[in-house]
């Protein structure tokens, strides 16, 4: 088998093509198929059954609405193949009105699998407990973390958060209030890291893990005191200063953490290892097949921007579960070469999309 | 390239981040400067009692000394600025550069600091009511009748969220240090230039450089001072005066809504008065909270409007080294033209009539390339409940509010400094009994001459001092 990265390239591109294929398939399948995308496919001047061929082939749908996200049935995405089985439903944030939703049978378990693969070991100790610091509600991140946890041998420890409470206060101005509330947040952690469950991994927003480490160490303890060896975080605040920041001044040098980047439709995009040399930028690759991310230019979101240019971040999901052709994402960044980890295009320097930043809340929790 | 550096306790910090500040014509990049976050603020609050410490180890007196050293550098010497240094005229012009303000109003408003400065004695001597300073370095002392009294500090560093657009107030911040406090800063994003010299200057003069954290940087830094210092102070609009009502440790200084009132005594006279108001509306281009907004008078406003008018009317817009360069600039895209939207629909109202608008030779938004001008507006008001009787802009507008003299203080809303020009002792009595009314000056004070032995929105002592009981011994034995 060929090793060079130029062959890897070639190797994920004709998986990620096969992909696209398979997928299709499913979600336009008379009987099987998603009720969304059969009803939308009347529409289509093309026939996704025998014009969709390849990866580029997914250009010819138009850009997906994700208002469309809002709302019931929530599994008209789900192809009715599987409606027969145990059925979960996801929500984004919600905070104005309706929340967009996704309804999942197993792609969660799925990708969180896939990421665990990614974790080191020495790190992230097989058996170890876990502590999840994020939302809980009806979110995916908060069973996908127990999930990999449980992969992992471990029990997950979790946290009450309601990040549309916090939307709330932010936006009323009650400051304080929102304060007390993050303080209530990591009064749990602190309960659970002082209570002897052996809790050495956790999953935590960049916020939270802030906070978590500074109460820490105004109780003359640290983040590697209290036992934790190994972190995932995730969130557009996860920016390289935060990042510098964090591992020298918050965590020391025992202490992994790794950034990660993510949403209820794409699953986990993975950061690349961390090395010195990167001067602390961060570059995301996306699960391929599974997903696929493209930096594309701000004027026309079918055409990519050169390696190292700044474009808006546009997403594809590609599983048994859902099917997402060109999804403009809240966010841009500099477009990344594949990795020998990660065969595929990566995004650095992920931010709020600067044309819808102004009126976006973010960094809730 | 000029970069500068995020300042933690004294230590120059290099972040990955760094925002550009640029020329408002050109664009050009003057500076990159680098940006704090704030999850470093919260850790470096955490060693604030360190710069108290520090401090105390001089005298406050001895600190006074340095400050006055300091102003003659600030003032005079090449300081270093960043990875560079910078001469007194090169501050001006880069200064100019950045926020729009003329260059002679730079050099007016460093004239300002450095005088404070010199005369930080006498500021504090006025401020602290006379009392020996060792009072406020030991926690207690005695007043110099026999009394014990204690002033305890209310924080260790004292927080301050600053504009970007206004150089004028820098001077509020520069007791703290010889107080003996801690001074952490957050400096606006186009005028970094006032917090990095004074530090420069400060610190030649031989005050600790440990006692300064300089954290230019987005709105997080801004909350994360707020956050961790017992005592802050930031700049903003009336929502930010609004948000931060009654938190004892916020103090949110916001639009003046500054006037001038003429009683019923003195307005048979008002053309004497004509230089006192428009210099009142006009002096820095209108863009301080002491710059007056409104002239209220019990009759003769259409006749007054007029006169001040005809005056600022012919005002244009002339290049940033011309001394005698009037108008600042608006640099933030969007912002001239939204506030010449809200004046053009103010007008629409029947008891508003914009009197400038026939000496003025075009429009009153001037739109260029990088940036935008607003002509001096005046506006004839004849109903005092107007919405725009009561209003300000960064510019040189005022309003001329024909009201009742009996009315004035129900009418006029929050004055930050009011002008009072009456010899009638019983409205003088009312004016001085106002509590919606800050700095009072009774005569012919303009409203941007303040004095700085005078408290501003508040006193600083009692912002950064508790006046609480101190004991030695038992009260003498009461007698039944």
């Amino acid at each position: 088998m060929s090793t060079t990265l130029e062959d890897k390239v070639k190797a994920a591109r004709e998986a990620v093509d096969k992909q696209a294929v398979e997928i299709v398939q499913l979600h336009f399948h008379p009987e099987d198929g998603a009720p969304y995308w059969l009803e939308k496919a009347k529409g289509f001047d093309f026939d996704p059954l025998t014009d969709v061929n390849c990866f580029d082939d997914l250009k010819k749908f138009p850009l997906f609405e994700d208002d469309d996200l809002r709302g019931g049935p929530v599994d008209r995405f789900l192809p009715k193949k599987w409606h027969d089985k145990g059925r979960y439903v996801f929500e984004t944030g919600g905070t104005t009105g309706t929340p967009k939703s996704r309804c999942v049978v197993d792609d969660f378990r799925i990708d969180y699998e896939e990421f665990s693969k990614t974790l080191p070991d020495e790190h992230f100790p097989r058996g170890a407990n876990w502590l999840m610091l994020g939302p809980s509600g009806p979110r995916r991140l908060r069973l996908a973390v127990e999930h990999l946890c449980q992969t992992r041998g471990g029990i997950c420890f979790c946290v009450d958060l309601d990040p549309r409470w916090v939307v709330k206060l932010i936006k009323q101005g009650k400051i304080d209030e929102a304060k007390a509330y993050s303080a209530h947040v990591i009064d749990q952690a602190m309960t659970i890291l002082t209570s002897n469950h052996n809790v050495q991994c956790m999953f935590a927003t960049p916020k939270l893990l802030e906070a978590l480490a500074l109460r820490l160490i105004d109780e003359d303890s640290s983040i590697e005191e209290a036992g934790i060896t190994g972190i995932f975080a995730g969130g557009t605040e996860f920016t390289p200063q935060w990042y510098r920041f964090c591992k020298e001044e918050l965590l020391g040098e025992n202490v992994y953490i790794t950034p990660t980047y993510g949403n209820t439709l794409m699953g986990l995009a993975c950061g690349k290892p961390f090395d010195p040399a990167d001067n602390f930028k961060i570059t995301y690759y996306a699960p391929q097949p599974r997903a696929v991310v493209e930096v594309v230019n701000f004027d026309n979101y079918d055409e990519l921007v050169d390696y190292d240019e700044t474009g808006r971040v546009k997403l594809y999901t590609l599983t048994h579960e859902l099917f997402i052709p060109g999804f403009m994402e809240r966010d841009e960044g500099e477009r990344e070469r594949p990795h020998e980890k990660y065969p595929w295009d990566g995004v650095s320097g992920t931010r709020p999309f600067h044309e819808i930043a102004k009126s976006t809340t973010v960094g809730v929790y | 390239m000029l970069e500068i550096p995020v300042i933690r306790w004294g230590k120059p910090y290099e972040s990955m981040d760094q925002s550009p500040v640029v020329h408002f014509e050109t664009g050009e990049e003057l500076a990159k400067v680098h940006q704090a976050n704030g999850g470093i603020i919260k850790m470096d609050m955490r060693k604030a009692k360190k710069a108290r410490d520090l401090l105390r180890q001089h005298s406050i007196e001895d600190l006074i000394g340095m400050c006055e050293k300091a102003a003659d550098y600030y003032v005079n010497d090449e300081l270093p600025m960043g990875n560079g240094t910078q001469t007194p005229d090169e501050f001006c012009r880069i200064q100019s550069a950045s926020t729009g303000l003329p260059e002679h109003m730079c050099k007016f408003n460093m004239g300002k600091s450095a005088y404070v400065m010199k005369n930080m004695g006498k500021v504090l001597d006025a401020l602290t009511r006379g009392l020996p300073l060792d009072v406020f370095s030991k926690g207690y002392g005695e007043e110099g009748r026999g009394i014990n009294i204690s002033y305890q500090a209310t924080t260790n560093a004292c927080g301050w969220v600053l504009p970007s657009n206004s150089p004028g107030v820098h001077t509020l911040w520069l007791p703290v240090i010889p107080l003996q406090i801690g001074l952490v800063l957050k400096p606006g994003s186009s005028e970094p230039w006032t917090p990095y010299r004074m530090f420069e200057a400060m610190v030649k003069a031989g005050i600790p450089r440990e006692a300064f954290c300089l954290y230019p940087g987005p709105h997080e830094c801004g909350s994360a001072i707020m956050e961790t210092c017992e005592r802050s102070t930031i700049f903003g609009g009336q929502a930010t005066v609004d948000q931060h009502a009654g938190n004892p440790k916020v103090a949110a200084h916001g639009p003046g809504y500054s006037k001038i009132v003429i009683g019923e005594d003195k307005i048979e006279d008002w053309e004497q008065y004509i230089d006192l108001m428009v210099d009142s509306l006009y002096v820095n281009s209108g863009r301080s909270c002491i710059s007056a907004s409104g002239i209220w008078v019990p009759k003769y406003g259409a006749e007054i409007a007029d006169a001040i008018a005809k005056k600022l009317g012919t005002v244009q817009p002339k290049p940033m080294t011309d001394p005698d360069s009037g108008l600042a600039a608006f640099t933030m895209k969007g912002a001239a033209e939204a506030m010449n939207n809200m004046i053009d629909e103010g007008c629409k109202s029947a008891a508003v009539t914009d009197v400038t608008a026939k000496y003025r030779d075009g429009e009153r938004l001037i739109q260029e390339e990088r940036c935008d001008f607003l002509l001096p507006t005046v506006l004839h008001v004849t109903d005092p409940d107007d919405a725009m009787a009561n209003t300000e802009f960064m510019f040189p507008f005022g309003s001329v509010v024909e009201c009742p003299q009996d009315k004035f203080l129900k009418k006029c809303g929050y004055t930050l400094v009011c002008t009072a020009i009456t010899d009638d002792e019983d409205f003088q009595r009312d004016l001085i009994d106002a509590t919606n009314v800050d700095r009072l000056n009774i005569g012919e004070v303009r409203t941007y001459q303040i004095h700085w032995m005078q408290p501003h929105e508040g006193n600083i002592i009692d912002f950064l001092f508790r006046n609480r009981a101190f004991q030695t011994e038992p009260p003498p034995a009461t007698e039944v």
